[in-house]
């Protein structure tokens, strides 16, 4: 397997892994499921869908950014400021 | 002007982890637990790298005091895109007792040394929710602070601080040099990702002793007891008025 794209696709699943450290549910669960999709297409070879799915990976990564933000804004609101806030 | 910002980092329990007293009730406990950059820390951090892009600063220097692992939270700062950093080394006891007065001195002495324009820090740490650092060090270097800000502008060497007050907004006008402490609402910190970290490697990290600072790091504190807050007792639902007013009579409320 020495597809070009390979190395996109290992520095995209490090940077997802990375990601999952902060993952709510558990950095065991984010792995499992991380690893589940990313073998579940494992075959393919066409480098245009290859990037294709290497985006949707970099689509992941701006999701969880913006659910981490959210999730420790609100935290943070609720904590520290009165609700007519 | 040197264009040069410092930003305080501190090293917290992570804000999601559940926090859990120690047995002995010294404190709480933190081995093994997650740590991660203060909250509000990072809002500083990101303000201040913020400047740096729009060119109106020049560099972006990350302060943080404690032990070995504030050198991660250091990393995290320069990830997010500080230029580099200095690690205060306090470590055992003195780390233990390390509070407010004891890092303002610090970061007054180094705001001196490395002739800084500007102090952003955040307005408090979420473990000991103290809202004292920022104050203090403006206080020692008798420097203008705009705390709680929600928008900072700067103009030559003029801070337009937009401060979040219990009424409202206050808008303040105040000269450099100057300490600024950052708000929830200041901006969206941008989150450190791997290739930011591995960039981030070839940044130094200065190591500093505060004795090197003419510092001195003891307490005038002693922490008696820690607690956890009291549970809270479910309500109780009443059927009719009169219910209400039997059951107020027997709290003694009326």
């Amino acid at each position: 397997m020495s597809n070009p794209l390979r190395g996109d696709v290992i520095r995209l699943y490090k940077n997802l892994l990375y990601l999952g450290r902060d993952y709510p549910k558990g950095t065991a669960y984010f792995r499992e499921r991380l690893k589940a999709a990313f073998m579940k297409n494992k075959d393919v070879t066409d480098p245009e869908k290859i990037k294709k799915l290497v985006d949707r990976g970099e689509f992941v990564i701006k999701e969880l950014e913006a659910l981490y933000f959210l999730r420790k804004y609100r935290a943070m609101k609720k904590r520290y400021y009165e609700p007519e806030h | 002007m040197s264009g040069r910002v410092l930003v305080g980092v501190k090293r917290v329990i992570d804000y999601a982890v559940k926090i859990r007293v120690k047995p002995d009730h010294t404190g709480v406990v933190t081995d093994g637990v997650k740590h991660s950059m203060n909250p509000f820390c990072e809002i500083a951090v990101e303000e201040a790298v913020k400047l740096k892009e729009k060119k109106l600063i020049k560099e972006v220097v990350a302060v943080s005091c404690g032990p070995q692992q504030v050198q991660e939270t250091i990393r995290t700062a320069l990830a997010m895109g500080a230029d580099r950093g200095i690690h205060v080394e306090v470590s055992g006891k003195d780390y233990e007792t390390l509070g407010p007065l004891q890092v303002s001195k610090i970061l007054a002495a180094l705001a001196k040394k490395e002739q800084a324009d500007l102090i952003i820090l955040g307005k408090q740490a979420i473990d000991d929710d103290c809202n004292q650092t920022g104050q203090m060090t403006a206080a020692l270097l008798d420097w203008p602070q705009g705390t709680f800000a929600s928008e900072v502008t700067l103009d030559a060497d003029k801070l337009k601080v937009v401060r979040e007050i219990d009424g409202g907004l206050e808008t303040i006008k105040i000269k450099m040099p100057a300490v600024v402490t950052a708000d929830l609402r200041l901006n969206t910190p941008r989150y450190a990702t791997l290739p930011n970290i591995m960039k981030a490697k070839k940044k130094k990290i200065a190591n500093v002793k505060p004795a090197d600072l003419g510092v001195d790091v003891s307490s005038r504190l002693e922490v008696l007891k820690v607690d956890e807050p009291p549970q809270r007792q479910a309500g109780v639902k009443v059927e009719t008025v009169d219910d209400l007013v039997g059951k107020l009579k027997e709290a003694g409320r009326i």
